[in-house]
């Protein structure tokens, strides 16, 4: 299937295959968009002088809905009077990091476990495939809360800050719990790799296992591991969001889209007087990023893994 | 086919056993303790000694002597937190209601989403066709807390059809099954639409129609069992779904169920309880995975279930 990919030309011709799909483009597009605005206003939001700071708790301007002649309240301000678009500008940061970071542990263990389940096979797959099993019965939105619960005294004895081993307390627990999914469909390809000719040549040829992995498998397995690490990210967004809901997630000033949408719930379904902005803008942001990561992992699927055409929605 | 089965029900236990010391030795390093939750005000040495003795949390080998050989017998011990109520209680309460609530939702999102996807297949790129897709972005896209509270506010607190918390009656059942369901039955519609359009493409399908046969007998009656498979598939991915998403069900609509007290549990850092909610959703979920397993072989006379797949 994607053995094309040994060819240099025939790459190219898959690079442009990719970016010549609609949904890749406008979701990678939108993505970018956003992720470039989020970042060059860093400077900005965490400057604790600035209008735009994070924590910039202002004097009177508790719940002022949106408006037009002051920058900071364009989104209007949340309860504790901060300024909601700079909130949402560190919590785009924020939440993609969590995706990111999350989706490249998975990547990385499932990877890993995928391949050594499948080019070694006897044993060790049947154990690796056991504990993938067991690991896949665990309702998984459990495993990740109590993980978070277990690492969480661990990193504060590594880092100084709190804040920074909340967060990666964060995208551990979630990526240490979603890499199941990559290792099985790895582990497939891998089965079915390892049979074919070219990489008993390779073998015969006297090359390692490493270089096997390297510089024979690694290339063939691009498509299968792009389109799932891709698919991991919106899903780690998403359980950072419910964890933000249950209070157990990223700890307070700092924002993500999911916790100020949580945060804003109840305050803008209030029948009487609707505080909707708490809610209408960071569940857009939320919403179309990971629409955005959704169309490019359907896209990237549709191109690169052309047996599983019809899962896609 | 019975091999089959007695060798999945036979791994059960394992598996289980598995789960609960997995979930023991993360609950036993995470810090804090129910006796002093929060680390608020210190607890007395000699009372806390006295209370772990009690709870026979002295030490991991002290837990690991008692509790394990009680849950094999179906004891699973009292709540640290809760006094005065064992596990088991908290459970018998709880697990109905969310055991009911889950499978109140795969019931709507099975039968909503095949009727929705059989439609969207018959009238392609219709309003429904369309709507279908929107429904099932707005679940891939959205928390299902904002779907909830979204639900909530437009059938609750403006048209006021629906009680909007509480447990009991259908009534209160109504909003937050649908809440739950949406997502699966959005993606059962569009799975079930591409498999349907799929069969409907073979050339049984067009004798059907060409002896005479009307396009509804031939869509429910022939085409419907086989592009049924692949939603059967995921009915299993699906029901996991309803049960680990009750947790947010729960809480929005204040529902007495298993989420609640395991979200409690991890708050109050209450070991036993915890142990006891994580190994009851394993054990449900465990069964329902074998019976889709079963039901599977069952539908598709075709398919060996024991055969390795390379693609497993």
């Amino acid at each position: 299937m994607t053995l094309a990919t040994l060819n240099p030309l025939a790459g190219q011709r898959l690079w442009q295959r990719v970016l010549s799909d609609r949904r890749v483009s406008i979701g990678g597009g939108i993505l970018l968009l956003l992720l470039t605005v989020c970042l060059l206003s860093l400077p900005w939001t965490r400057d604790a002088r600035g209008d735009l700071f994070y924590d910039r708790q202002h004097a009177n301007a508790s719940l002022l809905p949106p408006q037009t002649h002051q920058l900071w309240l364009l989104l209007g301000s949340t309860k504790l009077g901060t300024s909601l678009l700079g909130q949402c500008l560190i919590g785009g940061v924020i939440s993609l990091t969590i995706g990111v970071a999350a989706a490249a542990i998975s990547l990385v263990l499932g990877v890993a476990v995928g391949v050594l389940a499948g080019y070694h096979g006897g044993w060790i797959d049947s154990l690796l495939m056991r504990i993938v099993d067991i690991l896949y019965a665990l309702p998984y939105i459990l495993m990740v809360i109590l993980l978070k619960l277990a690492l969480e005294p661990l990193l504060l004895r590594l880092w100084l800050s709190t804040a920074a081993a909340n967060l990666v307390v964060l995208f551990l627990s979630i990526g240490l719990v979603s890499w199941l999914t990559m290792a099985r469909v790895i582990r497939g390809q891998v089965l079915s790799l390892r049979t074919l000719p070219f990489i008993e040549a390779a073998r015969a040829a006297g090359a390692g296992p490493l270089r096997i992995f390297l510089r024979h498998l690694l290339p063939n397995l691009v498509g299968p591991i792009a389109v799932y690490a891709t698919l991991t990210v919106p899903q780690a967004i998403l359980q950072e969001s419910l964890l933000s809901f249950l209070g157990i997630g990223i700890q307070k000033p700092l924002p993500t889209w999911g916790s100020l949408a949580s945060d804003g719930l109840t305050l803008a379904l209030n029948p009487i007087w609707s505080r909707w902005w708490l809610l209408v803008f960071p569940c857009t942001l939320l919403g179309v990023t990971l629409l955005a990561l959704n169309f490019i992992g359907d896209g990237l699927r549709d191109v690169l893994d052309p047996k599983r055409e019809g899962a896609k929605i | 086919m019975v091999k089959f089965i007695a060798w999945r029900i036979a791994q059960l236990p394992l598996i289980l056993a598995a789960i609960y010391l997995i979930t023991f030795l993360l609950v036993w390093v995470a810090p804090g303790s129910p006796f002093m939750p929060g680390g608020e005000r210190k607890l007395d040495p000699t009372v806390e000694k006295m209370l772990k003795e009690q709870f026979h949390a002295q030490s991991l080998g002290a837990f690991l002597r008692y509790y394990p050989a009680r849950a094999l017998r179906g004891d699973l011990g009292p709540s640290m937190y809760y006094n005065g109520w064992s596990v088991n209680d908290v459970l018998r309460y709880s697990l109905p209601v969310s055991v009911a609530l889950g499978l109140f939702a795969m019931v709507i999102a099975t039968v909503a989403g095949c009727g929705i996807g059989v439609l969207a297949a018959m009238r392609r790129d219709s309003l429904l066709d369309y709507a279908s897709l929107a429904v099932a972005l707005v679940g891939i896209s959205l928390p299902g807390f904002v779907v909830a509270g979204i639900l909530l506010a437009i059938f609750c607190d403006h048209l006021h059809w629906l009680p909007s918390s509480g447990w009991g009656t259908l009534r209160q059942m109504i909003l937050p099954g649908v809440a739950l369901a949406l997502m699966p039955m959005a993606y059962i519609a569009r799975l079930m639409r591409v498999s349907m359009l799929d069969t409907l493409g073979n050339d049984y399908i067009r004798t059907a129609r060409a002896k005479g046969l009307a396009r509804a007998a031939v869509v429910w009656k022939h085409a419907f069992r086989n592009a049924f498979l692949p939603v059967f598939t995921y009915l299993g991915p699906a029901a996991a779904y309803a049960m680990t998403g009750s947790f947010v069900i729960e809480t929005v609509f204040n529902i007495p169920g298993l989420g609640q007290h395991f979200v409690n549990g991890v708050k109050n850092r209450d070991q036993t309880l915890i142990l006891g909610t994580v190994l009851v959703y394993a054990a449900v979920l465990l069964t329902l995975n074998l019976l889709v397993d079963i039901g599977y072989a069952l539908i598709d006379p075709r398919i060996d279930v024991t055969a390795k797949s390379p693609n497993a």
